[in-house]
Protein backbone atom coordinates (compact mmCIF):
# COMPACT_ATOMS: atom_id res chain seq x y z
CA UNK A 1 0.00 0.00 0.00
CA UNK A 2 0.83 3.17 -0.47
CA UNK A 3 0.12 6.58 -0.26
CA UNK A 4 0.63 9.97 -1.76
CA UNK A 5 0.33 13.42 0.12
CA UNK A 6 0.17 16.34 -2.13
CA UNK A 7 2.49 18.82 -0.46
CA UNK A 8 0.98 22.41 0.00
CA UNK A 9 3.59 25.39 -0.33
CA UNK A 10 4.28 28.88 -2.20
CA UNK A 11 7.41 27.26 -4.46
CA UNK A 12 9.52 28.56 -1.37
CA UNK A 13 8.59 27.08 1.79
CA UNK A 14 6.69 24.24 2.59
CA UNK A 15 3.45 24.73 4.81
CA UNK A 16 2.45 22.97 8.09
CA UNK A 17 -0.05 21.80 6.75
CA UNK A 18 1.71 18.91 4.94
CA UNK A 19 3.42 17.70 8.21
CA UNK A 20 0.08 17.40 9.45
CA UNK A 21 -1.23 15.13 6.53
CA UNK A 22 1.39 13.07 6.28
CA UNK A 23 0.91 12.00 9.95
CA UNK A 24 -2.79 11.27 8.67
CA UNK A 25 -1.03 9.35 6.24
CA UNK A 26 0.63 7.81 8.79
CA UNK A 27 -1.95 6.49 10.14
CA UNK A 28 -3.47 4.19 7.26
CA UNK A 29 0.37 2.29 7.07
CA UNK A 30 1.91 1.63 3.72
CA UNK A 31 4.90 3.92 2.07
CA UNK A 32 4.18 7.34 1.89
CA UNK A 33 5.24 9.79 -0.70
CA UNK A 34 4.89 13.21 -1.08
CA UNK A 35 4.65 15.16 -4.43
CA UNK A 36 5.31 18.47 -5.08
CA UNK A 37 4.21 20.17 -7.81
CA UNK A 38 5.48 23.77 -7.87
CA UNK A 39 7.74 26.48 -10.46
CA UNK A 40 11.09 26.61 -8.91
CA UNK A 41 10.02 24.85 -5.79
CA UNK A 42 13.64 23.18 -5.13
CA UNK A 43 13.54 23.99 -1.72
CA UNK A 44 10.26 22.58 -1.06
CA UNK A 45 11.54 19.25 -2.64
CA UNK A 46 13.87 18.93 -0.67
CA UNK A 47 12.19 19.88 2.47
CA UNK A 48 9.56 16.93 1.87
CA UNK A 49 12.48 14.48 1.25
CA UNK A 50 13.63 15.36 5.29
CA UNK A 51 9.84 14.96 6.95
CA UNK A 52 10.12 11.68 9.22
CA UNK A 53 8.22 8.82 7.50
CA UNK A 54 8.56 9.89 4.21
CA UNK A 55 10.11 7.55 1.80
CA UNK A 56 9.67 9.15 -1.54
CA UNK A 57 9.41 12.28 -3.46
CA UNK A 58 7.88 13.03 -7.06
CA UNK A 59 9.00 16.53 -7.99
CA UNK A 60 7.32 18.43 -10.77
CA UNK A 61 9.04 21.72 -11.33
CA UNK A 62 7.35 23.68 -14.21
CA UNK A 63 5.64 26.88 -15.35
CA UNK A 64 2.16 24.92 -15.30
CA UNK A 65 1.81 24.26 -11.51
CA UNK A 66 3.64 28.40 -11.15
CA UNK A 67 0.43 29.46 -9.00
CA UNK A 68 -0.89 25.52 -8.25
CA UNK A 69 -3.92 26.06 -10.57
CA UNK A 70 -6.57 22.64 -9.72
CA UNK A 71 -7.34 21.92 -13.20
CA UNK A 72 -3.16 21.62 -14.03
CA UNK A 73 -2.35 19.36 -10.47
CA UNK A 74 -5.17 17.68 -10.88
CA UNK A 75 -3.88 16.38 -14.01
CA UNK A 76 -0.84 15.51 -12.96
CA UNK A 77 -2.43 13.52 -9.77
CA UNK A 78 -4.36 11.27 -12.29
CA UNK A 79 -0.98 10.76 -14.41
CA UNK A 80 0.62 9.46 -10.88
CA UNK A 81 -2.75 7.56 -9.75
CA UNK A 82 -2.70 4.04 -11.05
CA UNK A 83 0.48 3.84 -8.04
CA UNK A 84 -1.15 4.35 -5.33
CA UNK A 85 -3.81 3.19 -2.81
CA UNK A 86 -4.76 6.48 -0.79
CA UNK A 87 -3.92 10.27 -2.25
CA UNK A 88 -4.18 12.98 0.29
CA UNK A 89 -4.08 16.75 0.95
CA UNK A 90 -4.46 19.06 4.01
CA UNK A 91 -8.54 20.60 3.48
CA UNK A 92 -6.97 24.09 3.17
CA UNK A 93 -8.73 25.64 0.25
CA UNK A 94 -6.01 24.24 -2.49
CA UNK A 95 -6.77 21.01 -0.87
CA UNK A 96 -10.27 21.21 -1.05
CA UNK A 97 -10.70 22.67 -4.47
CA UNK A 98 -7.74 20.32 -5.86
CA UNK A 99 -9.16 16.43 -4.41
CA UNK A 100 -12.44 16.49 -5.48
CA UNK A 101 -11.24 17.39 -9.23
CA UNK A 102 -8.57 15.06 -9.14
CA UNK A 103 -10.89 12.49 -7.37
CA UNK A 104 -13.53 12.56 -10.41
CA UNK A 105 -10.98 12.61 -13.17
CA UNK A 106 -10.06 9.28 -11.10
CA UNK A 107 -14.39 8.37 -10.72
CA UNK A 108 -13.85 7.95 -7.17
CA UNK A 109 -15.81 9.65 -4.85
CA UNK A 110 -13.50 11.60 -2.59
CA UNK A 111 -13.67 11.65 1.15
CA UNK A 112 -13.04 15.46 2.92
CA UNK A 113 -12.19 17.06 5.98
CA UNK A 114 -11.07 13.77 7.82
CA UNK A 115 -10.32 13.95 11.75
CA UNK A 116 -9.37 10.11 12.72
CA UNK A 117 -8.71 7.56 10.70
CA UNK A 118 -9.72 3.91 12.10
CA UNK A 119 -8.31 1.44 9.13
CA UNK A 120 -7.49 1.88 5.37
CA UNK A 121 -10.95 2.22 4.34
CA UNK A 122 -12.96 3.73 7.49
CA UNK A 123 -12.51 7.53 8.48
CA UNK A 124 -14.10 10.08 10.84
CA UNK A 125 -15.18 12.86 9.84
CA UNK A 126 -17.31 15.93 11.28
CA UNK A 127 -20.84 17.01 9.43
CA UNK A 128 -22.88 19.53 10.49
CA UNK A 129 -20.52 22.23 11.23
CA UNK A 130 -18.93 19.38 13.58
CA UNK A 131 -22.14 18.98 15.53
CA UNK A 132 -21.41 15.51 14.75
CA UNK A 133 -19.19 12.95 13.75
CA UNK A 134 -19.64 10.39 11.12
CA UNK A 135 -17.61 7.64 10.77
CA UNK A 136 -17.47 6.07 6.77
CA UNK A 137 -16.25 3.46 4.71
CA UNK A 138 -15.28 3.89 1.44
CA UNK A 139 -15.47 0.88 -1.09
CA UNK A 140 -13.51 3.13 -4.25
CA UNK A 141 -10.13 1.00 -4.78
CA UNK A 142 -8.23 4.02 -4.88
CA UNK A 143 -9.37 6.52 -1.85
CA UNK A 144 -8.78 10.39 -1.89
CA UNK A 145 -9.04 12.45 1.47
CA UNK A 146 -8.65 15.60 2.27
CA UNK A 147 -7.59 16.19 5.58
CA UNK A 148 -8.27 18.30 8.74
CA UNK A 149 -5.31 19.28 9.54
CA UNK A 150 -5.56 20.37 13.35
CA UNK A 151 -6.78 16.89 13.99
CA UNK A 152 -3.32 14.99 13.64
CA UNK A 153 -0.24 16.26 14.69
CA UNK A 154 2.95 17.38 12.59
CA UNK A 155 5.33 15.10 11.23
CA UNK A 156 8.91 15.83 12.29
CA UNK A 157 10.46 18.29 10.01
CA UNK A 158 13.94 15.87 10.34
CA UNK A 159 14.57 12.92 10.53
CA UNK A 160 13.72 11.73 6.06
CA UNK A 161 15.74 10.91 3.81
CA UNK A 162 13.19 10.62 0.91
CA UNK A 163 14.77 9.45 -2.75
CA UNK A 164 13.43 12.23 -4.88
CA UNK A 165 11.86 11.63 -8.63
CA UNK A 166 11.30 14.15 -11.43
CA UNK A 167 8.08 13.12 -13.08
CA UNK A 168 7.18 14.33 -16.67
CA UNK A 169 4.41 17.68 -16.75
CA UNK A 170 0.35 16.69 -17.55
CA UNK A 171 0.74 20.62 -19.11
CA UNK A 172 -1.43 23.39 -18.60
CA UNK A 173 -5.13 23.92 -19.15
CA UNK A 174 -6.17 26.50 -22.19
CA UNK A 175 -9.06 27.46 -20.21
CA UNK A 176 -7.57 28.90 -16.72
CA UNK A 177 -5.43 31.98 -17.10
CA UNK A 178 -3.89 33.15 -13.86
CA UNK A 179 -4.28 36.82 -13.65
CA UNK A 180 -3.18 37.97 -9.85
CA UNK A 181 -2.82 36.92 -6.42
CA UNK A 182 -3.85 39.92 -3.83
CA UNK A 183 -2.35 38.19 -0.53
CA UNK A 184 -2.45 39.89 2.94
CA UNK A 185 1.21 40.40 4.35
CA UNK A 186 1.73 39.81 8.06
CA UNK A 187 4.82 39.04 10.66
CA UNK A 188 2.38 37.62 12.59
CA UNK A 189 2.28 34.04 12.71
CA UNK A 190 0.13 32.24 10.24
CA UNK A 191 -3.26 31.57 11.06
CA UNK A 192 -4.05 27.91 11.40
CA UNK A 193 -0.32 26.97 12.34
CA UNK A 194 -0.21 29.72 15.16
CA UNK A 195 0.36 28.75 18.82
CA UNK A 196 -2.04 31.31 19.79
CA UNK A 197 -5.01 32.94 18.59
CA UNK A 198 -6.64 36.29 19.14
CA UNK A 199 -10.05 36.84 17.30
CA UNK A 200 -12.50 39.44 17.53
CA UNK A 201 -16.01 39.71 16.15
CA UNK A 202 -18.60 42.21 15.97
CA UNK A 203 -17.94 43.60 19.46
CA UNK A 204 -15.16 45.36 17.78
CA UNK A 205 -17.14 47.77 16.47
CA UNK A 206 -14.87 48.75 13.66
CA UNK A 207 -11.13 47.54 11.58
CA UNK A 208 -9.71 50.64 13.55
CA UNK A 209 -10.09 48.85 16.59
CA UNK A 210 -8.09 45.60 15.68
CA UNK A 211 -5.21 47.04 16.05
CA UNK A 212 -5.84 46.32 20.08
CA UNK A 213 -6.04 42.33 18.86
CA UNK A 214 -2.95 43.01 16.87
CA UNK A 215 -1.11 44.96 19.78
CA UNK A 216 -2.65 41.78 22.30
CA UNK A 217 -1.65 38.99 19.82
CA UNK A 218 2.13 40.14 19.19
CA UNK A 219 2.44 40.59 23.34
CA UNK A 220 1.60 36.67 22.97
CA UNK A 221 3.46 36.36 19.58
CA UNK A 222 0.26 34.63 18.29
CA UNK A 223 -1.98 35.42 14.69
CA UNK A 224 -4.81 37.65 14.42
CA UNK A 225 -8.42 35.83 13.40
CA UNK A 226 -11.76 37.13 12.94
CA UNK A 227 -15.52 35.86 13.49
CA UNK A 228 -17.85 35.49 9.66
CA UNK A 229 -19.59 38.90 11.30
CA UNK A 230 -16.33 40.92 11.52
CA UNK A 231 -15.33 39.56 7.95
CA UNK A 232 -18.38 40.63 6.43
CA UNK A 233 -19.11 43.81 8.10
CA UNK A 234 -15.70 44.53 6.60
CA UNK A 235 -13.39 44.81 9.76
CA UNK A 236 -10.99 42.89 8.16
CA UNK A 237 -9.96 40.87 4.75
CA UNK A 238 -11.56 37.39 4.23
CA UNK A 239 -8.62 35.19 5.19
CA UNK A 240 -8.67 35.95 8.88
CA UNK A 241 -12.22 34.32 9.05
CA UNK A 242 -12.11 31.32 11.64
CA UNK A 243 -15.49 28.82 11.39
CA UNK A 244 -17.33 26.41 9.42
CA UNK A 245 -16.88 28.35 5.88
CA UNK A 246 -13.31 29.91 6.90
CA UNK A 247 -10.42 28.54 8.80
CA UNK A 248 -10.27 25.81 11.18
CA UNK A 249 -7.85 26.29 14.20
CA UNK A 250 -6.93 24.09 17.06
CA UNK A 251 -4.30 26.21 18.60
CA UNK A 252 -2.86 25.61 22.50
CA UNK A 253 -4.86 29.15 23.12
CA UNK A 254 -7.51 30.58 21.70
CA UNK A 255 -9.35 34.16 22.71
CA UNK A 256 -12.42 34.98 21.38
CA UNK A 257 -12.69 39.21 21.98
CA UNK A 258 -15.93 40.28 21.24
CA UNK A 259 -17.42 37.24 19.37
CA UNK A 260 -20.69 35.68 20.26
CA UNK A 261 -19.98 32.54 19.62
CA UNK A 262 -22.21 31.16 16.31
CA UNK A 263 -22.23 27.07 15.89
CA UNK A 264 -20.51 28.15 12.47
CA UNK A 265 -17.55 30.39 14.95
CA UNK A 266 -17.65 27.54 17.15
CA UNK A 267 -17.14 25.01 14.28
CA UNK A 268 -14.02 26.75 13.53
CA UNK A 269 -12.37 26.92 16.74
CA UNK A 270 -13.50 24.26 19.66
CA UNK A 271 -10.82 21.92 19.42
CA UNK A 272 -8.62 24.50 20.55
CA UNK A 273 -6.54 23.38 23.69
CA UNK A 274 -7.50 26.21 25.88
CA UNK A 275 -10.63 28.82 24.93
CA UNK A 276 -10.99 32.11 26.75
CA UNK A 277 -13.74 34.47 25.99
CA UNK A 278 -13.85 38.05 26.56
CA UNK A 279 -17.64 39.79 26.15
CA UNK A 280 -20.16 42.03 27.80
CA UNK A 281 -23.20 39.38 27.06
CA UNK A 282 -23.34 37.39 30.21
CA UNK A 283 -25.71 35.06 27.90
CA UNK A 284 -22.93 34.74 24.81
CA UNK A 285 -22.93 31.06 23.76
CA UNK A 286 -19.00 31.35 23.35
CA UNK A 287 -19.37 31.15 27.68
CA UNK A 288 -20.62 27.44 27.04
CA UNK A 289 -17.48 25.78 25.68
CA UNK A 290 -14.66 28.58 27.06
CA UNK A 291 -12.23 27.39 29.56
CA UNK A 292 -12.05 30.55 31.11
CA UNK A 293 -14.66 33.05 30.81
CA UNK A 294 -14.46 36.71 31.44
CA UNK A 295 -17.98 38.62 31.65
CA UNK A 296 -16.87 42.13 30.66
CA UNK A 297 -16.48 45.38 28.40
CA UNK A 298 -13.63 44.59 25.68
CA UNK A 299 -12.65 47.75 25.47
CA UNK A 300 -11.83 47.59 29.12
CA UNK A 301 -10.42 44.04 29.43
CA UNK A 302 -8.03 44.44 26.59
CA UNK A 303 -6.10 47.26 27.94
CA UNK A 304 -6.10 45.95 31.02
CA UNK A 305 -5.06 42.41 29.48
CA UNK A 306 -2.13 44.30 27.58
CA UNK A 307 -0.99 46.73 31.09
CA UNK A 308 -1.07 42.90 33.20
CA UNK A 309 1.21 41.12 30.41
CA UNK A 310 3.33 44.18 30.15
CA UNK A 311 4.63 44.28 34.09
CA UNK B 1 -26.84 32.90 -22.09
CA UNK B 2 -28.26 29.89 -19.41
CA UNK B 3 -27.75 29.88 -16.22
CA UNK B 4 -27.68 26.12 -14.63
CA UNK B 5 -28.12 26.27 -10.55
CA UNK B 6 -28.33 23.42 -8.40
CA UNK B 7 -30.15 23.83 -4.87
CA UNK B 8 -29.90 21.38 -1.74
CA UNK B 9 -32.76 20.82 0.50
CA UNK B 10 -30.82 21.08 3.96
CA UNK B 11 -31.62 21.48 8.00
CA UNK B 12 -32.44 25.23 8.94
CA UNK B 13 -28.90 26.94 9.67
CA UNK B 14 -30.62 28.06 12.68
CA UNK B 15 -31.77 24.64 14.08
CA UNK B 16 -29.35 22.79 16.35
CA UNK B 17 -29.22 19.47 14.97
CA UNK B 18 -29.02 16.24 17.09
CA UNK B 19 -27.98 12.76 16.74
CA UNK B 20 -30.02 10.25 16.53
CA UNK B 21 -30.31 7.86 19.04
CA UNK B 22 -29.38 4.69 17.40
CA UNK B 23 -26.76 6.15 15.67
CA UNK B 24 -27.68 6.41 12.08
CA UNK B 25 -27.43 9.94 11.41
CA UNK B 26 -28.79 12.94 12.35
CA UNK B 27 -32.84 13.61 13.61
CA UNK B 28 -34.64 15.04 10.61
CA UNK B 29 -38.41 14.12 11.69
CA UNK B 30 -40.42 17.52 12.26
CA UNK B 31 -37.72 19.67 11.78
CA UNK B 32 -37.29 23.09 9.57
CA UNK B 33 -35.81 22.49 6.18
CA UNK B 34 -34.16 25.21 4.34
CA UNK B 35 -32.77 26.00 0.91
CA UNK B 36 -28.61 25.64 1.68
CA UNK B 37 -27.60 29.31 1.96
CA UNK B 38 -24.76 28.78 -0.38
CA UNK B 39 -27.25 27.57 -3.10
CA UNK B 40 -29.33 30.85 -2.41
CA UNK B 41 -25.96 33.13 -2.90
CA UNK B 42 -25.86 30.84 -6.10
CA UNK B 43 -29.36 32.19 -7.23
CA UNK B 44 -28.81 35.27 -6.22
CA UNK B 45 -25.82 35.74 -8.73
CA UNK B 46 -27.42 33.90 -11.12
CA UNK B 47 -30.30 36.14 -11.05
CA UNK B 48 -27.98 39.35 -10.79
CA UNK B 49 -26.35 38.05 -14.00
CA UNK B 50 -29.16 37.92 -15.72
CA UNK B 51 -30.94 41.44 -14.21
CA UNK B 52 -27.36 43.10 -16.02
CA UNK B 53 -28.41 41.59 -19.25
CA UNK B 54 -25.65 39.12 -18.92
CA UNK B 55 -28.05 36.11 -19.35
CA UNK B 56 -31.49 34.85 -21.01
CA UNK B 57 -32.25 32.27 -18.70
CA UNK B 58 -31.92 31.00 -15.03
CA UNK B 59 -32.42 27.17 -14.76
CA UNK B 60 -32.96 25.14 -11.60
CA UNK B 61 -32.32 21.59 -10.43
CA UNK B 62 -32.76 19.78 -7.06
CA UNK B 63 -32.00 15.96 -6.60
CA UNK B 64 -33.97 14.20 -3.96
CA UNK B 65 -37.26 13.47 -2.15
CA UNK B 66 -40.83 15.39 -3.57
CA UNK B 67 -40.09 17.81 -0.48
CA UNK B 68 -37.53 19.06 -2.63
CA UNK B 69 -40.38 21.02 -4.92
CA UNK B 70 -39.99 23.43 -1.70
CA UNK B 71 -36.77 24.62 -2.24
CA UNK B 72 -37.30 24.32 -5.65
CA UNK B 73 -40.59 27.07 -5.45
CA UNK B 74 -38.20 29.25 -3.00
CA UNK B 75 -35.79 29.75 -5.92
CA UNK B 76 -38.84 30.09 -8.44
CA UNK B 77 -40.15 33.27 -5.85
CA UNK B 78 -36.40 34.62 -5.64
CA UNK B 79 -36.98 34.95 -9.47
CA UNK B 80 -35.60 31.99 -11.67
CA UNK B 81 -37.14 30.93 -14.77
CA UNK B 82 -38.08 27.53 -14.91
CA UNK B 83 -36.90 24.01 -12.86
CA UNK B 84 -36.07 20.72 -12.48
CA UNK B 85 -36.47 17.98 -9.91
CA UNK B 86 -34.56 14.58 -10.61
CA UNK B 87 -36.91 12.73 -8.07
CA UNK B 88 -35.08 10.16 -5.78
CA UNK B 89 -35.25 8.58 -2.41
CA UNK B 90 -31.72 7.10 -2.64
CA UNK B 91 -28.98 8.73 -0.63
CA UNK B 92 -27.16 10.57 -2.31
CA UNK B 93 -23.66 11.36 -3.07
CA UNK B 94 -21.63 14.28 -4.85
CA UNK B 95 -19.96 12.38 -7.47
CA UNK B 96 -23.60 10.96 -8.35
CA UNK B 97 -25.36 14.26 -8.27
CA UNK B 98 -22.54 16.14 -10.38
CA UNK B 99 -22.97 13.24 -12.93
CA UNK B 100 -26.69 13.99 -12.68
CA UNK B 101 -25.97 17.44 -13.44
CA UNK B 102 -23.69 17.00 -16.15
CA UNK B 103 -26.45 15.41 -18.16
CA UNK B 104 -28.60 18.63 -17.51
CA UNK B 105 -26.10 21.13 -17.94
CA UNK B 106 -25.26 19.11 -21.55
CA UNK B 107 -29.29 18.75 -22.54
CA UNK B 108 -30.07 22.26 -21.74
CA UNK B 109 -26.48 23.48 -23.70
CA UNK B 110 -25.81 25.88 -20.25
CA UNK B 111 -22.86 27.99 -20.33
CA UNK B 112 -22.84 28.96 -16.70
CA UNK B 113 -23.10 26.51 -13.78
CA UNK B 114 -23.04 28.41 -10.30
CA UNK B 115 -23.07 26.17 -7.19
CA UNK B 116 -22.76 27.10 -3.47
CA UNK B 117 -19.36 25.78 -2.59
CA UNK B 118 -20.28 23.38 -0.11
CA UNK B 119 -23.66 22.46 1.70
CA UNK B 120 -24.38 22.92 5.58
CA UNK B 121 -25.27 19.56 6.36
CA UNK B 122 -22.65 17.23 5.30
CA UNK B 123 -19.83 19.69 4.67
CA UNK B 124 -18.30 17.67 1.69
CA UNK B 125 -17.27 21.12 -0.84
CA UNK B 126 -17.00 18.75 -3.52
CA UNK B 127 -20.13 18.44 -6.17
CA UNK B 128 -18.58 21.49 -8.25
CA UNK B 129 -15.07 20.24 -8.48
CA UNK B 130 -16.23 17.22 -9.57
CA UNK B 131 -19.14 18.65 -11.79
CA UNK B 132 -16.11 20.86 -13.63
CA UNK B 133 -14.03 18.12 -13.39
CA UNK B 134 -16.28 15.18 -15.13
CA UNK B 135 -17.70 18.21 -17.67
CA UNK B 136 -14.11 19.11 -18.77
CA UNK B 137 -14.65 22.65 -18.42
CA UNK B 138 -13.03 24.87 -16.40
CA UNK B 139 -13.48 25.75 -12.37
CA UNK B 140 -14.08 28.72 -10.63
CA UNK B 141 -14.15 27.68 -6.98
CA UNK B 142 -14.79 29.89 -3.84
CA UNK B 143 -15.48 33.12 -5.69
CA UNK B 144 -16.21 36.54 -4.35
CA UNK B 145 -16.91 38.11 -7.36
CA UNK B 146 -17.51 36.81 -11.42
CA UNK B 147 -17.64 39.19 -14.45
CA UNK B 148 -18.78 37.81 -17.80
CA UNK B 149 -16.21 39.37 -20.42
CA UNK B 150 -15.65 38.79 -24.18
CA UNK B 151 -12.93 35.65 -23.37
CA UNK B 152 -15.33 33.99 -21.01
CA UNK B 153 -15.56 35.36 -17.00
CA UNK B 154 -13.13 37.09 -15.14
CA UNK B 155 -13.66 35.73 -11.64
CA UNK B 156 -11.99 36.22 -8.04
CA UNK B 157 -11.47 33.38 -5.69
CA UNK B 158 -11.34 33.62 -1.70
CA UNK B 159 -8.05 31.53 -1.06
CA UNK B 160 -6.14 30.81 2.39
CA UNK B 161 -3.93 33.64 2.08
CA UNK B 162 -6.47 36.56 0.32
CA UNK B 163 -7.52 37.03 -3.08
CA UNK B 164 -6.65 35.26 -6.47
CA UNK B 165 -8.17 36.34 -10.25
CA UNK B 166 -8.42 33.97 -12.91
CA UNK B 167 -9.66 34.41 -16.47
CA UNK B 168 -11.74 31.29 -16.78
CA UNK B 169 -13.45 30.67 -20.36
CA UNK B 170 -17.13 29.76 -20.90
CA UNK B 171 -19.14 27.57 -20.78
CA UNK B 172 -18.08 27.19 -17.19
CA UNK B 173 -18.65 25.96 -13.21
CA UNK B 174 -17.62 28.06 -10.28
CA UNK B 175 -19.00 27.78 -6.89
CA UNK B 176 -19.64 30.40 -4.54
CA UNK B 177 -18.25 31.90 -1.16
CA UNK B 178 -20.05 33.61 1.49
CA UNK B 179 -19.20 37.20 0.31
CA UNK B 180 -20.50 37.22 -3.37
CA UNK B 181 -23.56 38.84 -2.57
CA UNK B 182 -26.42 39.05 0.09
CA UNK B 183 -29.52 36.69 -1.52
CA UNK B 184 -32.68 38.53 -1.75
CA UNK B 185 -36.26 37.58 -0.18
CA UNK B 186 -38.90 36.87 -1.90
CA UNK B 187 -41.57 38.95 -2.07
CA UNK B 188 -45.24 38.27 -1.82
CA UNK B 189 -46.60 38.68 -5.24
CA UNK B 190 -43.35 36.48 -6.45
CA UNK B 191 -44.16 33.34 -4.36
CA UNK B 192 -47.28 33.64 -5.80
CA UNK B 193 -46.17 33.72 -9.50
CA UNK B 194 -43.55 31.06 -8.52
CA UNK B 195 -46.73 28.46 -8.23
CA UNK B 196 -47.27 28.79 -11.77
CA UNK B 197 -43.62 28.79 -13.28
CA UNK B 198 -42.53 24.93 -14.89
CA UNK B 199 -40.76 22.14 -13.05
CA UNK B 200 -39.87 19.44 -15.07
CA UNK B 201 -39.41 15.94 -13.26
CA UNK B 202 -37.01 13.54 -14.23
CA UNK B 203 -35.33 10.45 -12.57
CA UNK B 204 -31.69 9.56 -12.06
CA UNK B 205 -32.58 6.39 -14.63
CA UNK B 206 -33.73 9.15 -17.19
CA UNK B 207 -30.56 10.95 -16.98
CA UNK B 208 -28.44 7.16 -17.33
CA UNK B 209 -26.82 7.54 -13.62
CA UNK B 210 -26.73 5.45 -10.65
CA UNK B 211 -27.14 6.21 -6.95
CA UNK B 212 -25.40 3.03 -6.10
CA UNK B 213 -23.37 4.61 -2.64
CA UNK B 214 -19.37 4.66 -2.72
CA UNK B 215 -18.92 5.47 0.60
CA UNK B 216 -21.41 4.48 3.31
CA UNK B 217 -21.82 5.78 6.51
CA UNK B 218 -21.23 3.45 9.27
CA UNK B 219 -22.68 5.27 12.58
CA UNK B 220 -22.80 8.63 13.48
CA UNK B 221 -21.55 9.91 16.83
CA UNK B 222 -21.93 13.18 19.02
CA UNK B 223 -18.65 15.61 19.49
CA UNK B 224 -16.96 14.90 22.21
CA UNK B 225 -18.06 17.80 25.15
CA UNK B 226 -16.04 20.11 26.94
CA UNK B 227 -15.65 20.34 30.16
CA UNK B 228 -17.54 23.31 32.13
CA UNK B 229 -14.72 26.48 32.08
CA UNK B 230 -14.65 29.25 35.16
CA UNK B 231 -15.51 32.58 34.95
CA UNK B 232 -12.62 34.95 35.69
CA UNK B 233 -13.22 38.96 37.07
CA UNK B 234 -9.71 40.91 35.96
CA UNK B 235 -6.78 40.80 33.81
CA UNK B 236 -4.82 39.26 37.00
CA UNK B 237 -7.42 36.96 37.55
CA UNK B 238 -6.86 35.59 33.58
CA UNK B 239 -3.34 36.06 33.01
CA UNK B 240 -1.98 34.62 35.98
CA UNK B 241 -4.27 30.92 35.16
CA UNK B 242 -3.34 31.02 31.87
CA UNK B 243 0.43 31.04 32.90
CA UNK B 244 0.33 28.72 36.15
CA UNK B 245 -2.77 26.41 35.46
CA UNK B 246 -3.24 26.48 31.52
CA UNK B 247 0.52 26.66 31.49
CA UNK B 248 -0.13 28.42 27.68
CA UNK B 249 1.36 31.44 28.24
Amino acid sequence: MSILVIAEHDNSQLSPATLNTVTAASKVGGDVHVLVAGEGCGDVTAAAAKIAGVSSVLSCDSISYTTGITENVANLIKSQSANYSHIMAAASTAGKALIPYAAALCDVQPISDISDVIDADTFVRPIYAGNALATVKSSDALKMLTVRTTAFEMAEEDGGNASVTNIDDTGASDWVQFVEQSLSKSERPELTSARIVVSGGRGMQNGENFAMLEKLADQFGGAVGASRAAVDAGFVPNDYQVGQTGKVVAPDMYMAVGISGAIQHLAGMKDSKVIVAINNDEEAPIFQVADYSWNEDLFVAVPALQGELEK
Amino acid sequence: MKILVPVKRVIDANIRVRVKSDHTGVEMNNVKMAMNPFCEIAVEEALRIKEAGNADEVILVSVGPTKCQETIRTGLAMGADRAVHVETDDTLEPLAVAKMLKAIAKKEETDLVILGKQSIDDDNNQTGQILAAIMGRPLGSYISEIEKNDAGFMITREIDAGLEKLQITSPAVVTTDLRLNEPRYASLPNIMKAKKKPIEKLTPADLGVSTEQRVQTIEVNDPPERDAGVMVSSAAELVEKLRNEAKVI
